[in-house]
C-alpha cells in the first residue's frame, strides 16, 4: 500500500510534465487540425540544448527555460509559416506526415551532433529528496511539476483572458467564422503553433533531468503523447491534462508493482479499452466527414 | 512486358550488390503498393505498417527456428500462410482502429506499432527480446544466393499488384474511393463502409507481413529495433507519395527511384544519421514540389497537352471553358479556405 501511494505521488509529478507537453500538442491541433508528430523531438531537442547550456555555461536547467521557451516559440511559428501553411489547402494528414518527417530529420541532426549515447542533465539537486509523512518526494520531479503547473497557468491565462487567446479559441472552433469576424487566422495559427512548440521547450528542459534521453527517446515520448491525445480527445484542454496525469500514474504504478518493462504498454492497453467503448476518447467529440 | 523484365533481370546482371539492391527495390515497391491499399485508395493515413512487417518477420524467424520447417526453398512455403494469418489476426484490432478517422487513426496506427515493438522486446521466451533471433541461413549456392529471394519478392510484388488491380477494378475499389471522399455519405448511400474498410486493412497488413517474412529469411537476423522500424513506415509512404498515391504503378515507380538512391547514399556516406536527415529532406522536397506524385503529374501534363492541341484546333466555346478552368485553378492556388 505504501508502495502504491509512493508510486502515485511520483506518477502525478511526472504527469504534470506530460500535461505540459501534451497541452502544446492540443493547442497545435486546435489551430491546424494536425497532430504535431514533431512535438516529442522538439522536447528532446530542448533537452539537448539544456544539456549544452548547463554543461558549457553552468546555466541551471530550470532557468534555461527562459531561453528555450522564446527560442522554441520562434521555431514553431516559423515552421507554421514556411511548412504547414502551404499545405493548408490539402488534407490534414499530409501536414501530419510532413511533421513526422521533420521529427525524423531533427533526430538525425541530433544524432550527428550529440552521438547516440544517452544523456542525463544532473544539476546539484539531482539526488535531493524530501520525506513528507513517510513518502519520498524527489526534488527534481517536484520542481519539474511546479514549472509545468506554472507554464500551464500562464497558458490558461493567455487562452482565456487575452485577445490572442480569444482568437486562438475562435480559430480552433471554426476557422471560417473566425476569419469572417475579423480574426487574422494565419497569424493566430502561427502564434498558436509557436506557443505549442514553446511548451515542448519548457517540458524538454525538465524532461532531461528526469529521464536519460537520446534521439531515439522521441518514439517513446511520441507514443505517450499520442496516447494522451487520443484519450483526452485531441481538442480538449482539460481532457488532455487529465489524460496526461492518468498516464503518469498508471505508468508509475505499473513500473513499481509489476515491471518497468510493461509500464508504457499498460497505458496502451487502457487506451484501447477506452477506445473500444468511446472511439472519440474520454473528452472528445465525434469527428464528422472523412478528413 | 514488366513480368518478362522482372524474370530476366537477375540473369542479365549477376553482381551480388546489384541483385541485393533489386531485392530491396522489389520489397519496397510491394510494401508501398500494399500501403497504398489503405493509405491511398481508402485515404486512411496509416503510419504503423512497420508493425505488420515486423510480425511477418518474427513469424518467419520463429517458424523456421522453433517449428523446424526444413531449410531451403521449403521455407518460402511459410510466406503465404504468414500473410494470410496476419491478415486475419489483425481484424479485431482493425475493427477498433477503423472506428476512428483521420488524425486519430494515424495516431492509433503508430501506437499499434509501438505495442508490437514492446511485445518484441518483452516476450523474451518467444522473441529473445533485444538479442534478436537469427534465422538459419538458406543453403543456396553462394554465386546465386540472392536469386531465390529476388524471385520470392518478385512473386509477392506481382501478387500485391494483382490484388491492387483487382481492388481498383472491382466494386470494392469504388466503395473504398467513396469512403475516402466522404465516408458518412457513402454509408448513407448504402456502401458497406465497415466491411470494405476491414477488407482493405486486412489485405494491406497481410501483404506487408508477407514481405516481412521473405525479408527475415533473406537477412537471417531479426531484432526489434530493426524489424519494427518507424523509418520503414515513413519510407513506404514516401515512395507511394513520390510515385503517385492512388495510382497502381505509382508506388513501384517511387520505390524504383528511392531505394537505389537510398542504398547508394548509405554506402557512400555510411553515417546512418546523415541518412535520416537526407530522408526527411527528400520527403519534404517531394511533398512541396510534387504533391501529386510523378504519375499523376505526368498524366496532368499530358491532358494539358491534348487540351492545348484541341484548343488550337477550334471551337471558341471550348477555348472559353478552358480559360475559365485555368483562372479557377489560379484562384484555387492563391486562396485558402
Amino acid at each position: 500500500m505504501h508502495l502504491l501511494v509512493q508510486a502515485t505521488i511520483v506518477g502525478i509529478l511526472i504527469g504534470g510534465v506530460y500535461a505540459l507537453l501534451a497541452s502544446g500538442q492540443t493547442m497545435i491541433y486546435g489551430v491546424t487540425r494536425t497532430i504535431n508528430f514533431a512535438q516529442a523531438i522538439f522536447a528532446i531537442l530542448s533537452a539537448y540544448l539544456t544539456y549544452t547550456l548547463f554543461g558549457a555555461l553552468g546555466l541551471d536547467p530550470l532557468l534555461s527555460v527562459l531561453v528555450l521557451v522564446p527560442a522554441m516559440f520562434v521555431v514553431g511559428a516559423a515552421m507554421y509559416m514556411v511548412l504547414i501553411r502551404p499545405l493548408a489547402r490539402s488534407s490534414g494528414e499530409l501536414a501530419l506526415i510532413v511533421l513526422y518527417a521533420i521529427g525524423i530529420g531533427i533526430q538525425g541532426l541530433l544524432d550527428l551532433v550529440y552521438k547516440t549515447n544517452t544523456r542525463l542533465i544532473t544539476p546539484s539537486y539531482t539526488d535531493l529528496s524530501w520525506t513528507v509523512a513517510g513518502f519520498q518526494i524527489p526534488a527534481v520531479r517536484f520542481f519539474a511539476c511546479l514549472l509545468a503547473v506554472a507554464v500551464l497557468g500562464v497558458l490558461h491565462v493567455i487562452r482565456l483572458r487575452t485577445k490572442l487567446g480569444r482568437a486562438l479559441r475562435a480559430t480552433a472552433e471554426n476557422p471560417v467564422a473566425a476569419r469572417l469576424l475579423g480574426v487574422d487566422v494565419e497569424r493566430t495559427s502561427a502564434l498558436g503553433m509557436g506557443l505549442g512548440v514553446a511548451t515542448a521547450g519548457a517540458a524538454g528542459a525538465v524532461f532531461g533531468m528526469i529521464f536519460p534521453f537520446n534521439g531515439n527517446t522521441q518514439y517513446d515520448l511520441l507514443s505517450k503523447l499520442l496516447s494522451i491525445g487520443v484519450l483526452g480527445g485531441m481538442a480538449s484542454m482539460p481532457g488532455t491534462i487529465v489524460a496526461a496525469v492518468v498516464l503518469g500514474v498508471i505508468e508509475s504504478v505499473v513500473a513499481a508493482e509489476i515491471s518497468p518493462d510493461w509500464s508504457a504498454f499498460s497505458f496502451l492497453v487502457v487506451l484501447f479499452c477506452v477506445l473500444s467503448v468511446r472511439p472519440q476518447g474520454l473528452f472528445g467529440q465525434r469527428l464528422r466527414g472523412a478528413l | 512486358m514488366f513480368t518478362a523484365l522482372l524474370v530476366a533481370l537477375p540473369l542479365i546482371i549477376g553482381q551480388h550488390w546489384q541483385v541485393n539492391l533489386l531485392v530491396f527495390t522489389l520489397m519496397y515497391a510491394g510494401l508501398a503498393a500494399a500501403w497504398n491499399l489503405l493509405g491511398g485508395y481508402t485515404g486512411y493515413p496509416a503510419l504503423g505498417h512497420g508493425a505488420f512487417f515486423g510480425i511477418g518477420a518474427y513469424a518467419m524467424a520463429i517458424g523456421t527456428n522453433h517449428i523446424g520447417v526444413g531449410a531451403g526453398y521449403r521455407s518460402f512455403l511459410l510466406v503465404l500462410p504468414i500473410a494470410l494469418a496476419t491478415g486475419v489476426a489483425v481484424l479485431p484490432i482493425a475493427r477498433l482502429l477503423m472506428r476512428t478517422r483521420a488524425a486519430t487513426f494515424a495516431l492509433l496506427s503508430i501506437t499499434v506499432m509501438f505495442m508490437v515493438q514492446t511485445f518484441a522486446y518483452n516476450l523474451r521466451s518467444l522473441t529473445h527480446g533485444s538479442e534478436g533471433i537469427s534465422v538459419p541461413l538458406a543453403p543456396f549456392p553462394a554465386t546465386t544466393f540472392e536469386r531465390p529471394f529476388y524471385y520470392a519478392m518478385a512473386a509477392l510484388l506481382a501478387l500485391t499488384l494483382l490484388v491492387c488491380w483487382a481492388v481498383r477494378t472491382s466494386k470494392l475499389g469504388l466503395s473504398l474511393n467513396a469512403v475516402r471522399d466522404d465516408e458518412d455519405r457513402a454509408r448513407g448511400l448504402g456502401v458497406q463502409t465497415e466491411l470494405v474498410k476491414l477488407v482493405a486493412f486486412a489485405l494491406s497488413a497481410g501483404l506487408t507481413a508477407g514481405f516481412g517474412a521473405v525479408w527475415a529469411y533473406y537477412v537471417t537476423f531479426v531484432f526489434p529495433g530493426f524489424a519494427i522500424d518507424p523509418l520503414l513506415s515513413l519510407g513506404v509512404i514516401l515512395m507511394a507519395f513520390l510515385g503517385g498515391r492512388r495510382t497502381l504503378w505509382g508506388p513501384v515507380v517511387g520505390a524504383a527511384l528511392i531505394v537505389p538512391a537510398q542504398q547508394y547514399f548509405a554506402y557512400r556516406y555510411g553515417a546512418s544519421h546523415l541518412y535520416l536527415v537526407a530522408y526527411a529532406a527528400l520527403f519534404l522536397l517531394v511533398i512541396y514540389l510534387l504533391p501529386d506524385g510523378i504519375i499523376p503529374s505526368i498524366a496532368a501534363r499530358l491532358t494539358r497537352l491534348t487540351r492545348l492541341t484541341t484548343r488550337c484546333a477550334h471551337t471558341p466555346r471550348a477555348h472559353i471553358a478552358d480559360s475559365i478552368a485555368d483562372k479557377d485553378s489560379i484562384t484555387d492556388k492563391g486562396e485558402r479556405v
